[in-house]
Order: C-alpha cells, then structure tokens, then sequence
C-alpha cells in the first residue's frame, strides 16, 4: 500500500513536471507580453514583471488590429461554408450507400493529403483571372475547398452512427433525401456541426501558406502580420510576444471552452473510420 | 447477412423475383450534392496538380509564362542545386526527430494519464492546447524560449545548471556529424533540432491523444487475462497492450509526416532557410523559387516531388483504411 502511494505520488510529480514544461511557453509570452519595452532585459526574462505594462499589448494591437479583422472576416465565413457542405456530403456518404461511394469518399480524402505548394502556381493564376487575386474572397474560396476533405469526413463518420433504422422508417413514411435530411439528420447535427466548425475555425484561422501567397495588404490575415512584425529588426521582443499572444487568442479560447470537441476533431482527422 | 435476409422476404413474396432496384431519386439526390465539390475539388485538386506538373516540364523560369517543352530539365537542375540537396537531408533529419519525439512523448504522457489519474481532463488539455495555436505563433515564441543568446531564454536555465558553453540554438552552424557529400554536408543540423522541439511541443499531443483513443480501447479482459497470468505491470504493457497500439502508431505516423512534408510556417518563422541552408524545407525553397526568384517551372517541379512523396505513403494508406472499414461492414 505504501510502495502504491510512492507511486501515485511519482506520478503526479512527473505529470506536473512535463505540465510546467509544456505551459513555460505561455508563461514568457504572457510575462513578456506585459512588460514594457524598456524593462526587457534578455538576462531577466524569466522573471515577473517589475511594473506590469499594457503598453506593449497596445502597440502589437495597433500593428496588427486590422489584420486580426481581416482573420475574422476570413475565418467566419470559411467555416460556415465548409462545415454546411460537409454536412451534406457526409450525410450522401454516410446514410445513401451508391456504387462507387467509396471511390468518391477516396477522392475527396486525397484532398486532405496534399500538399498545397503542389497547387499553389495554379490557385494564384486562376484566383488572378476571377479578379479575387488578393482579395479575402479569394482566400475564402480557397480555404471552403480545400477544406471539403476534412468537413465531409468529419460528418460522414458522425452520421455513420445514426442507426439505419431511423432512416429505413422515415423512408416508409414517404420522407425522402431532403426530407430525412431536414427532420432527421439535422436535428442530430449539433454536436458535429460545433467538431467540424471548431476544427476548420482553428485550421482557417492559423493557416499561412495561403495567407501569405494569396493576400496582399491591407488585406492580409492577422498569420501573415504575426510574422512580419517577428521579421522586422527594428520591433522588439515585448511587442512580438503580445503580437503572437494576440493571434492565438481566439483559437486558444474556443479550445479552453470546447477542448472536447476539438479532440474529437483531431481524431476524425486521422481517418480512422 | 441476416438483416438482408429479412429486407429482401418482402420482394420475395410475388412469384417472379423482382430485380432489386439500383435506382431511386434519393440516391441520384445524394450524388448530385456531391457533384459540386467533386467539380471543385476535380479540378482545384487533381486538375491543378496536372496544371502544376504541366508547368514543371516548361521553360516557365521568368516573370514572364513560357510553356515551352523543357522535359525534365528543371527537376535535374532542382537536384543539383545546393539548396535542394540541403533540403533533402534537413526533411529526413526533421522528420526523423519530430516523429521519434511526437511519438515517444505521446505514448509516455498516454500511458501516465491512462492510470485513472485525478484532474485527467487538465493534464489532457495542457498537452493539447499547443495544437490549437498557429505554427507561424509557435515559430515566433519558440525563437524567444530558445534565444541564441548565452545569457538569454533555456540557456539561462543550461548556465544555472552548469552548460557553460549553451548551445545557439536555431542559429547555430553546426552539423553533427559532418560528412561531405556531393557539395552538401551529411549530419544533423543543430539548428534543426531547435525547430524540431518547437514542432514536437505543437503536436505531440495529437500523438497522446490517439494513443489514449488506443489504449481506452484495449479490452479489459485481455489485460485481465494478463494479469492472472501473472504478467508484470512491465510484462503487461510491452507484451499485451503495446501490441494493440500498432493501429495507433500507424495512423500517428501517417498523420505526422503528412505534418512534416507540409511544414512551412513553423520554419518561416522561427529561422528561415538558415544558415547554409541548415534550416531550410522543400515547402520554403518552393515558394522562394516561385515567388522570390520567379522561377515558376522549377518551383513546380520542387512542388511534384513533395507531391509524389506525400502520395507515395498517403494513398496506400488511405486504400487500407477503406479497404478494412469495407470488411467491417460486410461482417
């Protein structure tokens, strides 16, 4: 008994060894963040702030304000778009079994595996002679696309567990495909709508390859304004902190409130049915 | 089988056997929602894919479009640069580290946090939450944490616990061990391995969350069974759930050299090419080629090679996991 609690205690002691190992991060954005220019000290840095200051979270936001508008304007719609048409393709995956479903569901999963230098030449032509070449319209289009994959697979395999019967019934009551759809499916979508739409918020959001190939300012999204105040000489470190801390806010708040979700995302992500 | 049976007695009660039908309007229905992201993705995947392996055999190499045949003229040119070849070698190295430690840390914290531990869904959280941060985010505060500086960041925590020479991290020139080969030298980039932790603390807990997913699903009984065999704790894990995890470690690995081929803001961040190229990814020579240099055909070919090696390991993948869904649902 007491070699167990030695063990528990070992336990705990290595799990919370590895927590602060994973939180050090965050705890120098967040007291870099907060100290005020003049007061950062390279050989200091792991200590608290002496005068905690906003200072440097003011300047980041006014660097990079607009571009964080330009990630929700971006974002929002994006994952609406994608998560709606993931939920009707993962319902004709899921619930309707025609031939060759399983070489469509393939093709649209090798979408997920590329990648997106492989297109990159080609979206920015094609983006030029729609007239959405740098545009956020432009990135929308892109990111609803490519994010189909990840949507469809996503709902198919929360409406594999509607059972059969529920639909076999409805269909003998006269209900067809949108009929089903409406009065069936959807009222038992809500838990996949908030996985699909979580995961293609955080991805959307975070994204920078198409960010940063497809905007030009003052369009870009807040990725791009993260790395262009990181690469400037002349900002300093206080202020690309709270610009970094900025940026991951939004996706670090709806994964505090909504981790489980989240989780299941990253699971359906794998592919494993 | 029983379940068919019992649908089809109804059809089978008229004399003749009716011909089961294959059609209906519900079915024609599910396709045609379908078709509008097979269109999108047929031409916005697969046609742009042929687009760009089109571009990468053209003498395209200046602002201005020349589609001119080049044969594969820009893919050997891409493989005698100095830049390439770094490449080549930085990618194995990077992902060779980022899997090993997305991989060994996952299933340590899973195993820990598998022993129905209190404040489980804290623990889980604090090894998750990194992944809901951008790359670009995470290459930015990493490239603070590991300052290059002696008297800065980890080092100095290395000084106070006695490293009186801390390493420079993502700046260092180092690469260990160095062997000439070709024009490029063989080893691991230090400054690599800087990245590659930044990139192991992003996703290795995607690595625990699907281990934990695998060990949650080990049956009870096995594990019983083991036991009053007489199996260690030890015993128990190496010889009877580790065994089950294979599907885990499979989709892990999967999952994380797609992650790795595809790394792009993490490095762009945090160091760029490097020094030496010491740094550098296919992903950033690409876009340098295409985008700084304007050299659009050999940036296509750059491009077809990371897409043939992703293909190379993401389609027999995918095949299988399809193949083994069908098998299950046909039992």
């Amino acid at each position: 008994m007491a070699l167990r609690r030695l063990n528990r205690s070992i336990l705990y002691l290595v799990l919370t060894v590895f927590a602060i190992l994973y939180l050090m991060p965050v705890y120098l954005v967040v007291t870099t963040s907060l100290k005020a220019g003049a007061a950062l000290h390279l050989s200091q840095m792991w200590d608290l702030p002496t005068h905690w200051s906003t200072s440097s979270l003011v300047s980041a936001w006014q660097k990079l304000g607009p571009n964080f508008l330009n990630s929700v304007y971006l974002a929002v719609p994006a994952t609406v778009i994608s998560s709606l048409i993931g939920a009707v393709n993962g319902y004709s995956l899921a619930k309707w079994k025609f031939r060759g479903a399983n070489v469509v569901f393939f093709i649209i999963l090798m979408g997920m595996f590329i990648p997106y230098q492989a297109v990159l030449i080609p979206v920015l032509r094609v983006l030029d002679a729609m007239g959405l070449y740098g545009t956020i319209p432009g990135l929308i289009l892109v990111n609803v696309v490519y994010g189909i994959p990840i949507t469809t697979l996503i709902f198919r395999n929360f409406y594999a567990a509607i059972p059969a019967e529920m639909i076999e019934a409805a269909q003998i009551d006269g209900a067809g495909y949108w009929g089903i759809f409406r009065r069936i499916i959807l009222p038992l979508s809500a838990a996949g709508f908030v996985v699909a739409g979580i995961w293609q918020f955080t991805q959307i959001w975070n994204n920078f390859l198409f960010a940063v190939a497809i905007t030009v300012p003052p369009h870009q999204p807040v990725t791009v304004a993260v790395v262009n105040i990181a690469g400037s000489q002349t900002i300093q470190w206080n202020v690309q902190m709270a610009s970094a801390l900025m940026a991951s806010i939004p996706t670090l708040v709806v994964y505090i409130f909504l981790g489980k979700y989240f989780v299941r995302g990253l699971l359906a992500g794998s592919v494993k049915g | 089988m029983i379940k068919h049976a019992i649908k089809d007695t109804p059809s089978s009660i008229p004399t003749l056997p009716q011909p089961r039908r294959r059609w209906s309007w519900d079915k024609a229905s599910a396709i045609l929602v379908l078709a509008p992201s097979l269109v999108a993705l047929g031409i916005f995947v697969y046609g742009f894919i042929f687009w760009n392996g089109y571009i990468s055999l053209t003498n395209w190499n200046s602002y201005i479009p020349n589609f001119s045949y080049a044969g594969l003229a820009n893919y050997l040119a891409v493989f005698r640069t100095f830049r390439f070849q770094s490449d080549i070698r930085n990618i194995i190295v990077f992902t060779t580290l980022f899997i090993l430690g997305c991989l060994s840390l996952g299933l340590f914290l899973a195993v820990l946090i598998d022993q129905k531990i209190r404040f489980e869904s804290l623990f889980r959280s604090i090894f998750i939450f990194p992944m809901a941060i951008s790359f670009v985010a995470t290459g930015v505060i990493w490239a603070w944490v590991l300052n290059p500086q002696p008297n800065a960041g980890v080092n100095l925590i290395l000084r106070a616990l006695g490293d009186k020479h801390p390493p420079t991290w993502f700046l260092s020139p180092l690469i260990i061990p160095s062997l000439g080969w070709g024009q490029i030298k063989v080893g691991i980039p230090l400054a690599l391995v800087a990245v590659a932790i930044a990139a192991v603390w992003q996703m290795s807990g995607f690595a625990m969350a699907i281990y934990l997913a695998g060990l949650r699903a080990v049956p009870e009984e096995i594990k019983e069974a083991a036991r009053i065999d007489g199996a260690g704790s030890w015993r128990l894990f190496w010889s009877v759930i580790y065994p089950q995890l294979a599907s885990s470690t499979v989709t892990a690995v999967i999952i994380l050299t797609a992650a790795s081929l595809k790394v792009f803001g993490l490095v762009y961040a945090m160091t760029g090419p490097g020094q030496d190229f010491s740094t550098d990814m296919p992903t950033l020579n690409m876009f340098d080629t295409t985008f700084q240099g304007s050299q659009f055909a050999q940036g296509a070919a750059i491009a077809t090679i990371l897409f043939l090696l992703m293909a190379a390991f993401s389609v027999p993948y995918l095949i299988s996991v399809l193949r083994r869904e069908n098998r299950e649902e046909e039992m």
